[in-house]
């Protein structure tokens, strides 16, 4: 049966220059990671040699099972934290809550490597608390100490994702759910566990599996920490100094994206056909009592010690980089601006660069993003759903991947009207970014896009105007709000990603902030000025969070007031 | 005012099919709506009226069949060259937009001069009674002026035809008769040919000159409404334009007598009756009245089983031979009505019995 529809060139062009975009530098490298990870180096021919030799390396099976003791060590710290403050706002009215929530966001506008050193000066063997507790205490604790540090900073970052998405699911269980169970004859710990905790199930899976993958995948921590007998530190060391044709780097990739997908798979195992959101209008969520006094001291100073933990890198980083000199002592020795003035005098092309690149590829998602909404959600041409899925598909693939498909990909081409290597040029980083956070970015779009009914749509082109203009007078403006929501989230997020830009970046006079962070770091002497492009990064990504948060606000309020008068 | 002299036109469906997917939603519709006429389609939820009104705007597309307006065939051209009005259920005002904007928009996509559009935005503004509001957003507007806003907008590009899908649903019970009342005035004054989607047969029966019942994809029957009520094609007809009993039985002749005998042994004599055969009886509730059991005029006996009161209208479904039959009686003050658990008479008024 044929349909009389009308074909629309414009679109299908559209179409095949995202899907050749998609294709170029997202599906390409990453196949031929996996190509090169399934090849003989020397006969070319595929085989599982290059598998055999990982697992038979015993500094590689230490690594793997480092990654995997870390990532898992992580959730279930992070779950420690997050278990608590979830149960505090959910559960009581309790006044703590609002800096519960602002504990929600507070360690995810600081990327974990940078805040990395600082934690050292702080936790470390001859950190702040060390020190204190030997003089008074007479023992320390070894907070920072190999592994233990990178599972320290990466929980004390990644946390929040456990707790949003525990939060979100307790809250979005109805009242009535816990009623019902209670007419019923259910109460006390029966009742959790039979009603609250399978409810609040998939949220909590959701958001293991997401600081799972985190970690796992995380380059910049563990090399900053110094501890390389991890998988992606392992990655980056043969690739940097072995070299491209080393199939290790490329097996190790492969593991990483393999687990990466099976923590999604896990994770959409939890959430498929659950959605609990049970909360009835007018209702609120589970039933909330106050605090008796005792259980109020308790609540209080178990927030404030977390609290206290997670602001502990920002705090750390604060010092640092307004420190002079800080070794072997509780605080540094005096207090100068110098560092802040160093980097805007002498590296100021770190953060030019840093806003180009993260203003390139942000505006790049953007287009990208609403283009595939636009096309997914609003035409007919087949195999539409492709470019969603594989634009998703970036999801699983770590930045460090994605820097060495490039580098492999593009080996031996050259720029564009030049000669200087295509994979290292500065645009191809630009492109690295904006396809790492175009997952982000697409949903952003996508539901901005949903929010506009289709029938405003259909009533401009009663009136007249055709796709084009339609797209251009009613769709762009009325999704305005929520992608520059994304925008500004894909800008703040590429300003700090590192394990791609760590791969691409060549010269130091091409490098981002990120990379800036990561070369001071590494020097004792350039910790000051590495805290201080740190604390700009962190402004940077706190500025961008807050701004989206205000948008997206805008948004939802604007709306809620159209639906009251519709009504 | 330039409004006035729209040139409207008639609308000719052709042998429609139309599915989605492996869903047929419709089949083989042809339908005929003459210039200036004021047409309904009517139909419960999911009939398909919305997607052959959606049809015609051009939003859907048919596998089979022809749509002709004015003559031209138009079913190949995209939406925003058929140049039909369209006021959507929601109304769709563009929420970034004033109103005045939104009225505008028509007219700027077919890029005429500034003064005109001027002029025709107020003069559509005026005609619904909103000039004071030019400046507002559609969320700074009740229920009923957005209705007016939807309106204005798509008559001001002067259409050829208008097409409404349920204008009225969102809509409180009082407006929602007021505004079909101005709708209708409306379209006189403009003599626009205009489809009216709804699931109302009040508001189809009240506005329309002529209905398309539709059912399953498929028209049922097309007539005035007073047509349609009193000489109904087939029982979902009968059925859906007001309340009716449907009796099952055979028409049998004894002794001159037409008589009807449902297959529980209900008896009913007809008049002015020449057909015989297995055959369904349908009469309205105000076709048959409770009398005394013992009167003359009763031709049947019943037990009163409910009672319902309707403010005009008492109610009454009253058991006859294992049969429900709904009995309407005009209320008025004083009058006693009849007791639930009652045996009552029911005489019938023959000559409205409509045979099937």
């Amino acid at each position: 049966m044929t349909s009389k529809t009308h074909k629309n060139p414009g679109q299908i062009a559209l179409f095949l220059f995202i899907a050749l975009f998609l294709l170029s530098f997202l599906i390409i490298p990453v196949v031929k990671v996996f190509y090169v990870a399934f090849i003989d180096v020397n006969s070319g021919s595929l085989t599982l040699i290059n598998f055999k030799d990982f697992f038979n390396t015993s500094l590689f099976i230490e690594s793997f099972n480092n990654s995997f003791y870390v990532a898992t060590m992580s959730v279930l710290l992070a779950t420690l934290i997050s278990l608590p403050l979830a149960y505090f706002t959910t559960r009581f009215e309790f006044k703590g809550a609002i800096i519960i929530q602002s504990l929600g966001f507070v360690p995810l506008i600081m990327p974990p490597f940078v805040g990395a050193v600082a934690m050292q000066l702080l936790f470390g063997s001859n950190g702040s608390i060390n020190l204190l507790m030997d003089e008074y205490f007479g023992f320390t604790i070894p907070f920072m100490e190999g592994l233990n540090g990178v599972i320290f900073v990466q929980s004390l970052h990644y946390f929040p994702f456990i707790l949003i998405n525990l939060s979100a699911s307790l809250n979005n269980i109805d009242r009535s759910m816990e009623e019902s169970a209670q007419n019923l004859g259910s109460s006390g710990m029966r009742l959790f566990r039979r009603i609250v905790f399978p409810l609040a199930m998939p949220g909590y899976v959701a958001g293991a599996s997401l600081v799972f993958i985190k970690v796992f995948d995380d380059l910049g921590t563990p090399l900053l920490l110094n501890v390389n007998n991890m998988l992606a530190p392992q990655a980056y060391l043969r690739i940097s100094s072995i070299g491209i044709d080393d199939p290790m780097g490329y097996v190790i990739a492969v593991i990483l994206v393999i687990f990466s997908l099976f923590a999604m798979w896990i994770a959409s195992l939890a959430l498929k056909g659950k959605d609990y959101s049970t909360v009835q209008k007018g209702g609120g969520g589970l039933a909330k009592r106050k605090m008796r006094p005792f259980e109020r001291i308790v609540a209080y100073f178990i927030v404030i010690l977390i609290l206290l933990t997670v602001l502990s890198p920002h705090f750390g980083l604060t010092l640092l980089s307004f420190g002079t000199i800080w070794s072997y002592s509780v605080l540094p020795d005096g207090f100068t601006p110098d560092h802040y003035v160093e980097i805007f005098a002498e590296t100021p092309e770190f953060m030019m660069n840093t806003l180009l690149y993260a203003s390139l590829a942000a505006t790049i998602d953007i287009i990208l993003g609403t283009s595939i909404a636009y096309l997914v959600l609003r035409t007919k041409i087949r195999f539409r759903y492709w470019l969603d899925y594989a634009a998703m598909a970036a999801l699983a693939v770590p930045g460090l991947v994605l820097g060495i498909g490039y580098l492999r990909t593009f080996l031996g081409a050259s720029i564009p009207f030049g000669d200087a290597p295509l994979a290292t040029w500065w645009v191809m980083l630009v492109i690295a970014l904006s396809i790492r956070r175009l997952p982000y970015a697409l949903r952003a779009c996508t539901s901005a896009l949903q929010q506009v009914s289709r029938s405003l749509e259909e009533a401009a082109e009663n009136l007249g105007a055709n796709k084009a203009k339609t797209i251009q007078r009613i769709v762009l403006p009325l999704m305005s709000g929520g992608l520059l929501a994304g925008f500004v989230t894909s800008f703040a997020t590429a300003a700090v990603e590192l394990s791609a830009t760590i791969m691409l970046v060549s010269t130091e006079s091409d490098a981002p902030l990120a990379y800036g962070i990561y070369v001071f770091m590494q020097s004792a002497a350039g910790r000051g000025p590495g805290a201080a492009l740190g604390m700009v990064a962190v402004l940077i990504v706190g500025l961008g969070t807050y701004f989206s948060h205000r948008i997206i606000e805008k948004g939802r309020r604007e709306r809620s007031i159209e639906n009251n008068n519709q009504k | 005012m330039s409004l006035q002299k729209i040139q409207s036109v008639g609308i000719e469906l052709k042998n429609i099919d139309l599915s989605y997917d492996d869903t047929q939603v419709i089949k083989n519709v042809s339908l005929k709506i003459n210039k200036g006429e004021f047409f309904a389609f009517l139909g419960p939820s999911g009939c398909g009226k919305s997607t052959l009104l959606r049809l015609i705007a051009g939003f859907e597309h048919c596998q089979r069949g022809e749509v002709f307006l004015g003559g031209e065939e138009v079913s190949r051209l995209p939406p925003w060259k058929r140049n039909v009005g369209m006021v959507f259920q929601n109304y769709a005002l563009w929420p970034h937009m004033t109103i005045w904007k939104n009225v505008a928009f028509g007219l700027e996509e077919r890029k005429l001069p500034h003064h005109e559009i001027d002029q025709r935005v107020n003069d559509a503004l005026e005609l619904v009674g909103l000039q004071d509001y030019a400046q507002r957003r559609p969320n700074q507007l009740s229920g009923g002026q957005q209705q007016r806003v939807a309106l204005a907008r798509t008559i001001v590009i002067e259409p050829r035809v208008l097409l409404l899908d349920e204008p009225l649903s969102n809509l409180d019970a009082k407006l929602r008769v007021h505004m079909r009342q101005e709708l209708l005035d409306l379209q006189r004054k403009l003599g626009l040919t205009t489809i009216f989607v709804t699931h109302d047969q009040e508001e189809a029966n009240t506005t329309s000159d002529r209905i398309a019942v539709l059912q399953d994809g498929i028209v049922q029957q097309v007539g005035s409404p007073m047509e349609l009520y009193d000489k109904p094609e087939n029982l979902f007809v009968a059925k859906f334009l007001g309340s009716a009993n449907v009796l099952n039985g055979n028409i049998t002749t004894e002794d001159n007598e037409t008589i009807f005998k449902d297959e529980k042994g209900l008896k009913i004599s007809l008049h002015n009756c020449d057909i015989e055969g297995s055959k369904s009886i349908i009469f309205r509730p105000q076709n048959i009245s409770i009398c005394d059991q013992a009167s003359n005029s009763a031709d049947l006996n019943g037990l009163v089983q409910k009672r319902e009161f309707l403010g005009n209208l008492v109610r009454y479904e009253i058991q006859v031979n294992q049969q429900s039959i709904l009995v309407d009686e005009i209320y008025g003050r004083g009058k006693q009505p009849a007791e639930e658990g009652a045996q009552v008479g029911l005489s019938m008024d023959t000559d409205h019995v409509i045979i099937m």
